[in-house]
């Protein structure tokens, strides 16, 4: 089981570049909109063509543009859950699921009938997609896709047509089906939060091109640069200058920070992750700012610190992120918006990022 | 009436075989291309759509003598003449509005489609046709009304031979340039009532569409 793709891709002003492979299990694509992640997976589905490149699927060559192979759709046995699941509107739920099936009319009924009830779909075989909510509408075509048993199922941002309450409920479903699947299976997806519960294996697109590769949990505690460390939430990211072996100065911050790790000479940015400061009074890494705004979420609060030393700019880049609990609040020292606070990091909490 | 039924016949199939491929040619330029010599009849004034007819069909020109002496046909001054002027007018109304439904339909569905392994055939009618049906049809039944209506380029190319190449429109004008007031009321009549059954069936058709999509909404709210 696996899935080797190498895929060049020209557009006026943006070139897709991306090289990936599978061995069995979930790969997550993580990327911002625009970042090439859903033309990927057309180019693997053979939706898009790619201007250069190869791509084999479990040793089947499905695209060789040196050999001038490149086969239809129709052939390469891909399941493609698409962003907006694209229910066949005309056909009810039976025969959307039967939609991808070869075989004779009671093979069809049968292999239905398991996924009506693998999927909870009872009582709603004659319905029409537009009758259904959302999630049903998701079971619907997931099924429609595991039902032919494709080598490779691709899931286009599966859940960013549902509201909140039913996202984390169709992603415990989900998890349960791709741990049953055996075959491999890419995921693509802005959110951090769910590459992290589905993928061992993450891939970072920046533009076009693959900023980081890796372990998914390693990606997230270790990224190398500034595009790995914003996706996977980190929301303080500075220009610093190399001081020493183990000194940073942070540019928008006005700060001097002591970093665990060695500084080397092509480390340009730093980050720190917000939840990652702590008041402190003295140690290693402790500035004081101003409490310049804050933000309620419904159960943390992110609070807006302008560091003492940083430099005036319009556009509130120097300004630090720090989230705290809401049960923690009272580490604020009964300071309220305006006043000063002082807070210090650990010095194995600051990322080092190259630039890119 | 029979011109117009065999005309809206094979505008219907030969409009949205056309804007089948239109649609799904790659170039864009051949597109362009290819859609203003389509459309062209549609604003040319029907005399002069009439007037390229006879160029081509014409006795002495190419296209006609090909008829002439192949099936020995002679298409001009021919009931095949009206059928041919209504086609070639009502054509471009058809066209576009096939053309317009299936650029609507939503592509992830013909992606999908194709990942579910549909052949192209399958995929035109069990995916695009239903889903591009409301405007097909609607454009069937306006070239169905502006066939009925031919006057100028059936004129040029058919001439106005009672009980040959008398359609509708033409009888009404020769009547009343004869001062026979009464017969001509009596086509008018049938001229408007069945236009008037054309907008009727218009508007049923696009409100069928509309209530369907809340009847659908009424169900999902009930589930």
């Amino acid at each position: 089981m696996s899935l080797q793709a190498e895929i060049k891709k020209r557009f006026s002003g943006f070139t897709l570049e991306v090289s990936l492979h599978t061995e069995e299990g979930v790969l997550g694509i993580l990327g911002a909109s625009g970042s090439g992640k859903s033309m990927t997976l057309k180019c693997i589905a053979g939706i898009e063509t790619p201007d250069e490149g190869r791509i084999v699927l479990n040793g089947r060559v499905l695209f060789d543009s040196e050999k001038r192979i490149n086969l239809p759709p129709q052939k390469r046995r891909v399941g493609y859950l698409f962003q907006n699941y694209a229910l066949f509107p005309n056909m009810t739920v039976e025969a959307n699921i039967a939609a991808g099936l070869t075989g004779t009319k009671q093979e069809k009924k049968e292999a239905v009938s398991r996924m009506i009830k693998r999927f909870k779909l009872d009582g709603l075989e004659k319905r029409y997609p537009s009758q259904l909510s959302g999630g049903q509408q998701q079971r619907v075509a997931l099924a429609r896709i595991l039902i032919y048993e494709p080598d490779v199922i691709m899931l286009d941002e599966p859940f960013s047509a549902l509201d909140f309450y039913l996202k984390e409920q169709m992603q415990f479903q989900v998890l349960e089906v791709m741990r049953a699947y055996r075959g491999d299976a890419l995921l693509v997806t802005h959110s951090r939060d769910e590459v992290y519960r589905f993928c061992e294996k993450s891939i970072i697109l920046n533009r076009g091109r693959v900023a980081m590769e890796g372990g998914t949990r390693e990606i997230f505690q270790n990224p190398v640069n500034v595009t790995a460390a914003r996706l996977t939430g980190c929301k303080n990211i500075s220009r610093v200058e190399r001081v020493d072996a183990n000194h940073i100065r942070a540019l928008d911050w006005g700060l001097v920070l002591e970093t665990a790790r060695e500084v080397t000479e092509e480390i340009r940015f730093a980050g720190i992750r917000a939840h990652q400061f702590f008041p402190a009074k003295e140690g290693p890494n402790t500035f004081s700012g101003c409490w310049a705004d804050t933000l309620r979420q419904p159960f943390e609060w992110d609070i807006l610190l302008k560091p003492d030393g940083a430099p005036e700019t319009a556009e509130g880049e120097n300004l630090l992120w720090w989230k705290i609990d809401y049960t923690q609040l009272d580490r604020t020292g009964g300071r309220k918006p305006g006043d000063t606070l002082t807070l210090g990091v650990r010095p194995e909490d600051i990322l080092l990022l190259r630039k890119g | 009436m029979k011109t117009a039924t065999v005309s809206i016949l094979v505008t219907f199939f030969l409009g949205v075989w056309t804007a089948r491929m239109v649609v799904s040619a790659r170039s864009e330029k051949f597109k362009t291309v290819v859609d203003g010599i389509l459309t062209l009849p549609m604003v040319l004034p029907p005399t002069v759509a009439g007037f390229f007819l006879l160029m081509l069909f014409g006795v002495k020109r190419p296209l006609g003598q090909l008829f002439l002496d192949v099936f020995g046909i002679k298409i001009v001054f021919s009931w095949a003449a009206t059928v041919i002027a209504a086609v070639v007018i009502s054509f471009p109304l058809m066209y576009r509005a096939a053309r317009g439904a299936f650029e609507q339909v939503d592509v992830t569905l013909i992606y999908a489609a194709r990942t579910l392994g549909f052949s192209e055939r399958r995929i035109f009618w069990q995916v695009i046709m239903p889903s591009a049906m409301p405007g097909v049809l609607g454009g069937a039944i306006l070239a169905f009304a502006r066939g009925l209506g031919e006057f100028g380029a059936t004129a040029m190319l058919a001439g106005n031979i009672a009980g040959v190449t008398q359609t509708l429109p033409l009888a009404i004008y020769s009547h009343v340039a004869a001062g026979k007031m009464s017969k001509a009321y009596e086509y008018v009549a049938i001229i408007v009532v069945l236009s008037f059954l054309v907008v009727v069936l218009m508007n049923v058709l696009s409100r069928r569409e509309k209530s369907g999509g809340q009847r659908r909404k009424k169900g999902r709210d009930a589930s």
